[in-house]
């Protein structure tokens, strides 16, 4: 069902760091899970279309109120380090 | 040399003019300090829901049915999964499957050389933070993130690869601008960025079916930037499959002191978004009716009022473009003419004096210094002989640096025009005296003489003599002798 190649590949966009013996076990219980959720595909859905959503509800709006934000100090509190009123991050340019 | 043709596909993004972000009430505002346009929901804090804003959805329609396009009754919104500093929730609120808007076109061209350029999809979408690499010129140990932009909404509109070359990207480009600040959904400004552009572009042996290899060109700040990088790139790949190399399929950047594109460093995987269904969001519904409310909310567009203008104004096919080309640009034009029924001479004024002005201080329409009545009055002024043609070229210019009156310039400085005729006449005496050779000359059959003593005395008079009864009581004058 699925390979540890694409459990690597998975990790790696998900940025997670696996050991070799996390690899093989997730291997085997994505693989299951992947079974089991295969199972449905014996079901005939020609006529069914597609959900996206289980709610019937759609077009909820809001109107385009401008609402007080948070205190520049308040969300700069959840920032790993601060310099001039930015957050700061590792270098990113490429 | 083998013949090639280029193809290219352009993907426009453009800040909608809201007052409020996408999913939550936070200020678009540009130029805030940074950090204080955030709350929980654009943040990505856990537990939050976003809730669309009504008018980005009106203006996203809006756009759609103005670009030719089908607005598909249902619409849903995907989450597209990648990890930057500029984005905190890890996953951008974007469209993927059932798009707001596709299949539509632009036309971009003359009416001599018309061209239809599809456009392939509309997708709204939220932004993200801004990224800051230094500040001024200090370089700094890391990268510094702004999210106030993040939340704010986006329209995402992909071209088809319809494009035949830079040159025609470049028009595509101005003439979306265009259409887009007709609706008034956005500022459509590359400086402030509400106007971005990334470019596809490959090139292909004439005649070939299957597309040459694509770059992505990015980092372009103007449209002739993008026209630029777009000629380099088209050089470059011509040139690498001339000496048969392999083109890869990559993002370039456009360097625009070097003017050349490079390549960015490749990441280590194709991008694989992992595209999947918003479960916070509802499907958006467009039911006709209300689509058909939106489509009465269009007013005339560029083309339309263009041909108006010729029709109307009896303005030259020139004239009609360069005055609809940016609607703030038509609407001035207009209201000039409501109040001064001369569109002649108000289309020469707008276009050479006030453009002129405008392009030496760099400055948009909107801002001018001199209003729509204004120029008018300044117009009004020159009919009634008030002032000559040449003052009020004068008086224009101190309009403009000081936003004064035309009336008020006149009476401060003086500059009513003298039609006095026994006024001219003693001036006129003056000169005469003043000039025996320039006499003697026009006695002679000279006929240009006259020329010398008639700007004689405009310069006795500051410009402010009325030149028609200068010449005529020159020529009377210099008859008798």
């Amino acid at each position: 069902m699925i390979t540890k190649k694409e459990v690597e590949y998975v990790a790696r966009l998900a940025r997670l760091k696996l050991t070799e013996e996390e690899k093989e076990k997730y291997t085997k219980q994505l693989g299951d899970i992947l079974e089991y959720i295969n199972k449905l595909n014996e079901l005939d859905t020609e006529k069914v279309e597609p959900t996206s959503h289980v709610l019937r509800l759609s077009n909820v709006f809001r109107e385009d109120k401008v609402r007080p934000s948070l205190k520049q100090e308040e969300i700069l509190a959840n920032a790993p380090e601060v310099e001039a009123s930015h957050f700061k991050v590792k270098k990113v340019i490429e | 040399m083998a013949e090639y043709e280029t193809v290219i596909g352009l993907e426009v993004h453009v800040q909608l003019k809201t007052k409020s972000k996408l999913f939550c009430g936070c200020s678009t505002e540009f130029g805030a300090p940074p950090n204080t346009h955030t709350c929980p929901v654009c943040t990505g804090m856990p537990g939050v829901l976003p809730v669309v804003n009504r008018q980005a959805v009106e203006y996203a329609i809006k756009s759609a049915l103005a670009l030719n396009c089908e607005v598909p009754s249902r619409s849903i919104f995907a989450r597209k999964n990648y990890f930057y500093p500029d984005l905190p929730k890890n996953y951008q609120i974007s469209q993927y499957e059932q798009p707001l808007a596709q299949n539509g076109y632009l036309e971009i061209g003359t009416d001599s050389a018309k061209k239809r350029v599809g456009i392939a999809r509309i997708n709204l979408e939220e932004d993200a933070g801004k990224l800051l690499h230094n500040i001024g010129s200090r370089e700094i140990d890391g990268s510094l993130v702004d999210f106030n932009r993040c939340g704010v909404p986006l329209l995402e509109i992909v071209s088809s690869p319809d494009i035949k070359s830079p040159e025609e990207a470049y028009t595509y480009l101005t003439t979306l601008k265009n259409i887009l600040r007709y609706l008034e959904v956005s500022d459509c400004d590359m400086e402030k960025g509400s106007l971005r552009c990334d470019a596809n572009v490959s090139v292909r042996l004439v005649g070939k079916k299957e597309l040459g290899v694509k770059a992505e060109v990015k980092n372009m700040n103007s449209f002739r930037a993008i026209q630029k990088a777009l000629e380099y790139e088209v050089t470059r790949q011509i040139k690498a499959l001339e000496s048969e190399e392999r083109i890869v399929q990559e993002t370039r950047l456009w360097d625009e002191k070097k003017e050349r594109t490079y390549s960015m460093r490749s990441k280590e995987e194709a991008h694989d978004y992992r595209y999947f269904p918003e479960p916070d969001l509802v499907p958006l519904v467009a039911e006709k009716k209300r689509i058909e409310n939106i489509r009465k909310t269009i007013s005339e567009l560029p083309d339309m009022r263009r041909q108006r203008f010729i029709k109307e104004y009896k303005l030259s096919q020139y004239d009609a473009g360069v005055l609809t080309s940016d609607k703030a640009l038509a609407d001035y034009f207009e209201q000039v003419v409501k109040s001064y029924n001369n569109p002649k001479m108000v289309t020469n004024w707008v276009m050479v004096e006030l453009l002129g002005r405008l392009n030496t201080v760099n400055k948009q329409v909107r801002e001018s210094p001199v209003s729509p009545g204004q120029l008018a009055d300044l117009l009004k002024l020159m009919d009634k002989g008030i002032i000559s043609g040449k003052i009020a070229k004068t008086v224009f210019e101190e309009m403009f640096n000081t936003g004064k009156n035309p009336q008020a310039i006149v009476q401060e400085q003086k500059l009513v025009q003298i039609t006095d005729e026994k006024e001219i006449s003693r001036i006129v005496e003056e000169v005469l005296k003043e000039n025996p050779d320039a006499v003697e000359e026009y006695g002679k059959g000279k006929q240009k003489a006259i020329g010398h003593l008639v700007g004689q005395v405009m310069r006795k008079t500051q410009g402010k003599a009325n030149p028609q009864l200068v010449n005529k009581i020159l020529k009377e004058r210099l008859l008798k002798k």
